[in-house]
């Protein structure tokens, strides 16, 4: 009997269903989007389900406009999601930003498309990673996740909502379109089973409430408006208070206070899988669907005598700058496959400190990168 | 004396002295906004007070509700988003001219159009006064700017005509000199369900008096006086006598059904009828 009822929870869906599923699961009420390739069946998934469960779809007139929309929405209390790609995201930088500054939940999918500009919409790429990274202006801290199956971006996506919650941080899902428009097996588990999490709410009175003075871990309550809590969220950096402030040492106390959320909790943060990494010479680091293609790699190096081990990443933003230390003083050789023309690696060389040799293999013609190709890189590297 | 006791009871005292230079019409527009809001009995841990950037936009940090001091030109989005997640809420947004109509005139038309239950209070001083008095799309044609050191060459916009035909339930224009009459235009706004406008004509000493020869605010805000005209007073003008004058009044005042309340049914209809898809 367990055995059907398990299998009735098995869907077979398209990446842009599972992220839409997986946000159902973790407790999305809110939508704002504006049609864009290869994201847009996120949209159209919400505007259908939304209303079913008393949430609200938007279509706003921009990414602009939607991102400021997602962010009212989760300041009145509301799980809220948006989802772009690469133009769009140029767009939601702006108020990205804002979210950022005043600690606002939320999670933004880029389903990245090849660029610069309107470059290559139904191709995949992953030219936007540092743009998830640095992608609204000042210093400042993010988290992004990049799934490299359909089933984990119904589980990412869930985690992003966590995340956003948790550390009151917007959270970036950076799909490719490979997995964006893929179809796999999702298991979709029951609601019980799934760890879910809310924001904090203020303990105290509304007199006594400071909406950014921060707990312990770093993360202020958050009172939603319309709860009794009249405060103030401005884009200028702030006092504890929310006002407006000029004083350099407050300023630098905020600022770092941002960053330091992040920092703190960065164990809870890095999600990573390891893959034959116990005896490897070489090691593989790659994220989104050039890890499916590079876990393939490792079974037909080792086919032949070649020690190949795989390093997946599935929070790329904060990065792994531990493990990667760590990797790097234990094997000869790292190569970074992506589909850019090198990006993470500049990461990855950074953390190595120059303890191995880290080797970017790249490709930016829109196709996909294959296990052989990534094999016959590591024959070249190792000759 | 009553009328300072009604401003003290929204203030956040603690933010003053406030940012605005002498003879700015900010404080007028907020003066009329709280009178009108403190007629309505509003619960105030409801009401929602959003601005963009500018002047005009430092309001909300000045009032004590909800407020929010967002990017600029997108005051309006924040509030739909909010406004959407929370019905029960009053959304109120203050917006500047180069706020609502340059940066943000994309999402004024779209607020309009959806006919969203926001009150927009628009303060139009006719210039970017806190970057230094570069020109407006509603600084008047052949007015001087930072930028237009020899003239504006740009028609302006007329933005309750704009919001009219973009759709807004109710829309009016009052000027600062006019503070008491524009009390019951904002309070009609305020209660209106749906989209509403009130623009202010304001006034900006600083950045527009002192490039227009209109350095005083005094003299400001006497020529602010001599160019409102009523709509009867519009009427009897020639196109020629109109270019210097602004009209000033109810343009449009219709009952259609908002935005929430029309998604209120989209979702009833999602929950019993399953939609067009499963």
């Amino acid at each position: 009997m367990n055995k059907v009822k398990s299998k009735k929870n098995i869907k077979l869906l398209q990446g842009n269903e599972a992220c839409a599923e997986g946000a159902l699961l973790a407790g999305v009420k809110f939508f704002a989007g504006y049609p864009i390739t290869p994201s847009s069946e996120i949209a159209e998934t919400m505007a259908r389900k939304l209303p079913k469960i008393g949430g609200k779809f938007l279509q706003m007139e921009d990414e602009i406009a939607s991102m400021a929309a997602v962010i009212g929405a989760s300041i009145a209390g509301l799980k809220s999601l948006t989802a772009t790609s690469g133009p769009g995201m140029c767009l939601k930088q702006e108020n990205l930003g804002f979210a950022i500054i005043n600690e606002i939940p939320c999670v933004v999918v880029n389903a990245q498309r090849g660029g610069p500009s309107t470059g290559l919409p139904t191709k995949p790429s992953q030219g936007d990673v540092m743009q998830a990274r640095w992608g609204t202006h000042g210093d400042h801290p993010i988290i992004a996740l990049a799934p490299s199956t359909v089933n984990e971006i119904f589980t990412l996506t869930i985690k992003a909502f966590n995340f956003s919650e948790k550390y009151r941080i917007p959270v970036i899902l950076l799909l490719d379109e490979v997995i964006a428009h893929m179809r796999e097996k999702v298991e979709i588990p029951d609601i019980e089973e799934v760890e879910i999490i809310n924001r904090k709410k203020p303990t105290v009175s509304s007199k006594e409430y400071l909406p950014f003075k921060p707990d312990e871990d770093g993360v202020p309550p958050m009172a939603n408006f319309g709860e009794g809590y009249p405060y103030h969220f401005t884009g200028l950096v702030h006092s504890e208070k929310g006002m407006p402030i000029s004083d350099a040492v407050e300023i630098d106390h905020f600022i770092r206070r941002l960053h330091d959320k992040i920092q703190k909790n960065i164990k809870d943060i890095l999600i990573y899988e390891e893959y034959s990494l116990e005896d490897a010479d070489i090691v593989l680091i790659a994220y989104g669907s050039v890890a499916r293609a590079a876990e393939r790699t490792i079974k037909l190096a080792r086919e032949k005598g070649i020690k190949v081990g795989l390093l997946k990443l599935l929070t790329i933003w904060p990065f792994p700058e531990e493990k990667i230390q760590q990797l790097a003083e234990e094997i000869e050789l790292i190569i970074v496959p992506e589909m850019n023309l090198g990006q993470m690696v500049l990461e990855v060389e950074r953390c190595a400190h120059g303890k191995c040799r880290v080797v970017p293999y790249n490709r930016i013609d829109g196709e996909l990168i294959n296990p052989m190709e990534i094999l016959a890189k590591i024959q070249e590297e190792k000759n | 004396m009553k009328n300072v006791n009604v401003i003290d009871k929204y203030i956040r005292k603690e933010m003053f002295p406030h940012m605005w230079c002498p003879g700015c019409g900010n404080g007028i527009v907020l003066g009329a906004l709280i009178r009108a809001i403190d007629t309505l009995n509003w619960d105030r841990d409801k009401i929602v007070m959003v601005s963009g950037i500018g002047c005009s936009s430092r309001i909300t940090g000045y009032v004590d509700f909800c407020t929010m001091n967002t990017t600029h030109g997108r005051a309006l989005p924040f509030a739909t988003g909010i406004k959407m997640a929370n019905p029960d809420l009053k959304v109120i947004v203050v917006m500047g001219d180069g706020d609502c109509s340059a940066i943000g005139g994309n999402h004024f038309i779209h607020a309009c159009r959806r006919n969203i239950d926001i009150t927009a209070i628009v303060i139009n001083n006719m210039i970017y006064g806190m970057t230094g008095g570069q020109y407006s799309p509603l600084t008047p044609t052949n007015h001087f700017g930072s930028t237009a050191p020899y003239g504006n060459i740009d028609q302006t916009f007329d933005l309750a005509k704009l919001a009219t035909a973009a759709g807004a339930s109710y829309v009016a224009r009052s000027t600062v000199f006019n503070a008491r009459q524009s009390v019951p235009l904002i309070k009609k706004g305020l209660q209106k369900k749906g989209f509403s406008v009130i623009e202010m004509i304001s006034t900006c000493p600083v950045s527009y008096g002192k490039m227009n020869k209109k350095k005083s605010p005094v003299e400001l805000l006497k020529w602010v006086k001599s160019i409102a005209v009523s709509k009867t007073g519009w009427e009897k003008l020639s196109e020629e006598d109109r270019e210097e004058k602004i009209v000033i009044g109810e343009f449009t005042d219709t009952n259609k059904m908002e935005y929430t309340e029309k998604y209120k049914m989209v979702m009833k209809k999602a929950q019993e009828a399953g939609g067009n898809k499963k």
